[in-house]
C-alpha cells in the first residue's frame, strides 16, 4: 500500500496517514516520492479540481506490487455532479484520492484546529482505501467506511474499521494474502 | 441495499462515470447510457429503480423523452431529470412527465444521499407491500380458489366439514362462479384424492350420447358402438363424479341417475350385467333447481336425493370485495402464461372492474384479464385497457343476459326496482327512465310491494 503528496503537504499529516493506514488494514504503508500539484485537473468554471482527472493520473503512476495507491491534495475537489467531494476511489481500485482543503476548520471561517483536522484526514484515508480493496458503505455510523458528506459526519466516525468491515477487508485481500503482496496481519486485531 | 440497481444517462463522459463511481461506493448496482437511445434499449430488458438523466443529450431523443419512453414500460421507474441550469418550464415540463424530481449540478452531496435514500425507502415499502399482498393472497385461498369473502368463508368451511362424507352435494351459482372449482376442492380435500375426479357437462350432449357416456356401453349396443365402453361411473370408481348442468337432463335420464344414487348400481348401454360403483356425485346447476322442481321440469325425488348438501354460490356481484385479490392472481398467471410483463394494475382500472357488474363471474373476469394484458403496451393495466368493460347501464343497450326461467311479471318486479334504487328513490327520474307515468309506476310499486329506497 502507498501513498502520495500531491503537492505540499505536511509531515505530521503524511506520519498520521501511513500510521493510521497501517493501524486499520495491518498492511505495510509505503511513501512514494511526492509529485507536483494537480494543475491539471482544476476547472475554471467551478474554481476546484476534478478528482476524476487527478484519479486518472493517479492511476498512471500506481507500482506493479500496489494494492492500493492514495493521494493526498490540499486541492478542493469535485465531480461534475456534485458540488465538492471529500475524496474518491476506484471501488476495489487501486488509486484513490483524499482532499484536506474541507477538513479543515480554516474552510469554514473557524479557528484552525491542527489535531482535529489530522483526525478527520486520516478517517477520510481509511475510507478511500477501504473503496480500493472492494468496501463500499457502512451502514454503522461509527465505522470509517460510513458515508459522510460533511465534516459532521466525519467527525461523528471512528478510525478503526468495524467488525463486519474487517471480516470483508480479510476476504477481499485473501488472494493478494497468499500472493505475499501484503502482511498476513490484517484483521488480526481485536474486533 | 445492494439488489436496487440505479441507470445513470448522460452523454459526457466525466460526468456518467463519476456519479455512477459515487453511487457505486454506496453499494448500489450501477449501469450507464450514453444516449436515451441507448437507455431506453437497456430498460427494455433490465428494471431499474432510479434512472439519473441529463436533460440536455444530443442524438434526437433528450432526458425528457428518453424519460416518457422508459415510463411507458417502466411507469413505477423513479427517474430523476439532471440539468446544469434550472429553468421554471423544463422543470415544469419535467415533473408533469412524471420525473420523481429535478436537480440542479452541482448539487450538494447530502441532497443527493437523502434523495436516493428516501427513493428506495419508497421503493422498499412498495416491494414489502407486494410481498405482504401475496400473502394475503394466500391466506385467501384455498384450493385454487381465491376469496376473502365472508359468503364464501362459510363455504370453504362446509367444504372442510363435508369432504370426508359420501353424501351427494348440489352446488348452485350463475355461470362462471366457480362450481366445478368448489367440487374439485371437495374432492382433493376428503379421502378420496388419489381416486379420480370425472367431469361430466350434461348440457353438452344429446340424450342418448349422454347415457352412454355416463353409464357406458356395450358393443353393438347402438349405430357406432363397435366395441364396449365404460362410462363416466365407472371410471369415476372410488373417486367422485362432477354432473356439471344438471337441470338440462331429460326426463329418462333422471330416472336412471335416481336409480344410480339410491342403489349404486346401473347398467351399461345395451347391457344386461349389473354394476355397482363406489363414486361420490356432485352436481351442479346455473339455474334455480327449486323451481324447475316447482315447475314440473326437474323431478322432486332427483332432487331431493341430490340436494343432500347444499352449496350456493354468490355471483361475483355480490362480493365485489374478491375482484381485486381475483384481478391480481390473474394478471400474475395470465402475464406470466402469455409471455407478457404485465404486473400490476392501476387505481384507474381498479376502479371499472370494481364498478363492472360481472354477469360472466370470474370466468368473465378471467377473460378480461387475458383481453386487456394482451392489448397492454406496459407493465402496468391501465383504464385504457380495460375500456371495452361499459359501464353495465350503456352495456344494456347493447345486449342483456336475460335469465332463464323469468316471467315478463318477475322481469317487470325486477326492472322497476333496480330503476327505483338506482334513483334513490325519486319517482319522476324513475319513471322518466322507465318511460311510464307517475301514477303507473306507483300502481307497481304497489302491485309488487317494492320500497322506495
Amino acid at each position: 500500500m502507498y501513498i502520495v503528496a500531491l503537492g505540499s503537504i505536511e509531515e505530521d499529516v503524511l506520519t498520521a496517514v501511513e500510521q493510521g493506514l497501517g493501524h486499520a488494514y495491518g498492511f505495510g504503508v509505503k511513501r512514494l516520492s511526492g509529485l507536483a500539484e494537480p494543475e491539471y485537473a482544476y476547472d475554471a468554471q467551478r474554481g476546484q479540481h476534478s478528482s476524476a482527472h487527478v484519479l486518472r493520473q493517479l492511476i498512471t503512476r500506481v507500482p506493479e506490487d500496489a494494492m492500493s495507491m492514495l493521494g493526498i491534495t490540499q486541492k478542493d475537489l469535485f465531480i461534475p455532479m456534485l458540488s465538492f467531494v471529500l475524496g474518491q476511489a476506484q471501488l476495489s481500485g487501486p488509486a484513490a484520492v483524499i482532499s484536506l482543503a474541507r477538513l479543515q476548520q480554516e474552510f469554514y471561517g473557524l479557528s484552525p484546529d491542527r489535531s482535529l483536522a489530522v483526525a478527520r484526514t486520516v478517517k477520510e484515508a481509511v475510507h478511500e482505501v477501504g473503496h480500493t480493496v472492494g468496501l463500499t458503505h457502512c451502514a454503522d455510523s461509527s465505522c470509517p467506511m460510513s458515508l459522510s458528506n460533511n465534516v459532521r459526519h466525519v467527525d461523528a466516525k471512528g478510525a478503526e474499521l468495524c467488525a463486519s468491515c474487517i471480516v470483508l477487508v480479510e476476504e477481499k485481500t485473501k488472494h493478494a494474502r497468499a500472493m505475499g503482496t501484503i502482511p498476513n496481519s490484517a484483521g488480526t486485531r481485536n474486533v | 441495499m445492494t439488489h436496487w440497481h440505479i441507470m445513470v444517462v448522460d452523454d459526457e463522459e466525466v460526468m456518467r462515470e463519476s456519479l455512477a463511481a459515487w453511487l457505486r461506493e454506496d453499494g448500489y448496482n450501477v449501469d450507464t447510457a450514453v444516449s436515451g437511445k441507448e437507455a431506453i434499449e437497456k430498460a427494455r430488458t433490465y428494471d431499474y429503480a432510479i434512472y439519473f438523466v441529463d436533460l440536455k443529450m444530443p442524438g434526437g431523443i433528450d432526458g425528457i423523452e428518453t424519460m416518457m419512453e422508459i415510463r411507458k414500460f417502466h411507469p413505477e421507474a423513479s427517474i430523476i431529470i439532471v440539468t446544469a441550469y434550472a429553468t421554471v418550464d423544463t422543470a415544469i415540463t419535467a415533473m408533469k412527465e412524471g420525473a420523481q424530481e429535478y436537480i440542479v449540478k452541482p448539487c450538494n452531496p447530502e441532497e443527493i444521499s437523502l434523495l436516493v435514500n428516501r427513493i428506495i425507502k419508497v421503493k422498499n415499502l412498495q416491494r414489502e407491500n407486494s410481498i405482504l399482498r401475496k400473502k394475503l393472497t394466500k391466506q385467501y385461498s384455498f384450493h385454487d380458489i381465491l376469496s376473502k369473502s365472508p359468503k364464501m368463508g362459510k363455504i370453504f368451511e362446509l367444504v372442510k366439514d363435508i369432504a370426508g362424507l359420501r353424501s351427494t352435494v348440489l352446488i348452485q351459482g350463475e355461470s362462471g362462479t366457480g362450481k366445478e372449482l368448489i367440487a374439485r376442492a371437495i374432492h382433493f380435500s376428503g379421502g378420496r384424492e388419489a381416486k379420480p375426479f370425472v367431469g361430466v357437462s350434461c348440457a353438452a350432449l344429446p340424450e342418448t350420447l349422454l347415457e352412454s357416456e355416463l353409464f357406458g356401453h356395450e358393443k353393438g349396443s347402438f349405430t357406432g358402438a363397435s366395441s364396449q365402453r365404460k362410462g363416466k361411473f365407472e371410471m369415476a370408481d372410488g373417486g367422485t363424479i362432477f354432473l356439471d348442468e344438471i337441470g338440462d337432463i331429460s326426463s329418462k335420464l333422471q330416472m336412471d341417475l335416481l336409480r344410480v344414487l339410491q342403489e349404486r348400481k346401473f347398467y351399461r348401454v345395451g347391457g344386461t350385467e349389473e354394476i355397482e360403483v363406489d363414486v361420490r356425485v356432485i352436481a351442479a346447476a346455473n339455474v334455480d333447481l327449486d323451481r324447475a322442481v316447482r315447475e314440473g321440469k326437474f323431478r322432486d325425488d332427483l332432487f331431493y336425493r341430490l340436494n343432500v348438501i347444499s352449496i350456493h354460490i354468490p355471483p361475483l356481484r355480490e362480493r365485489r370485495e374478491d375482484i381485486p385479490i381475483l384481478a391480481h392472481s390473474f394478471v400474475e398467471r395470465l402475464s406470466h402464461e402469455l409471455g407478457r410483463k404485465v404486473n400490476g394494475i392501476s387505481e384507474g382500472a381498479l376502479r371499472i372492474l370494481l364498478d363492472h357488474e360481472w354477469p360472466g363471474n370470474v370466468r368473465e373476469l378471467e377473460n378480461a384479464i387475458e383481453r386487456a394484458i394482451v392489448t397492454c403496451k406496459t407493465t402496468m393495466l391501465t383504464d385504457e385497457d380495460v375500456a371495452f368493460l361499459v359501464p353495465v347501464a350503456d352495456q344494456g343497450k347493447a345486449s342483456w343476459n336475460v335469465p332463464s326461467n323469468i316471467t315478463l311479471e318477475e322481469a317487470e318486479r325486477h326492472i322497476i326496482t333496480a330503476t327505483v334504487q338506482r334513483t334513490h328513490g325519486n319517482i319522476k327520474e324513475a319513471a322518466s327512465i322507465l318511460g311510464i307515468d307517475r301514477s303507473t309506476l306507483y300502481d307497481r310499486l304497489k302491485k309488487y310491494n317494492v320500497q322506495r329506497e
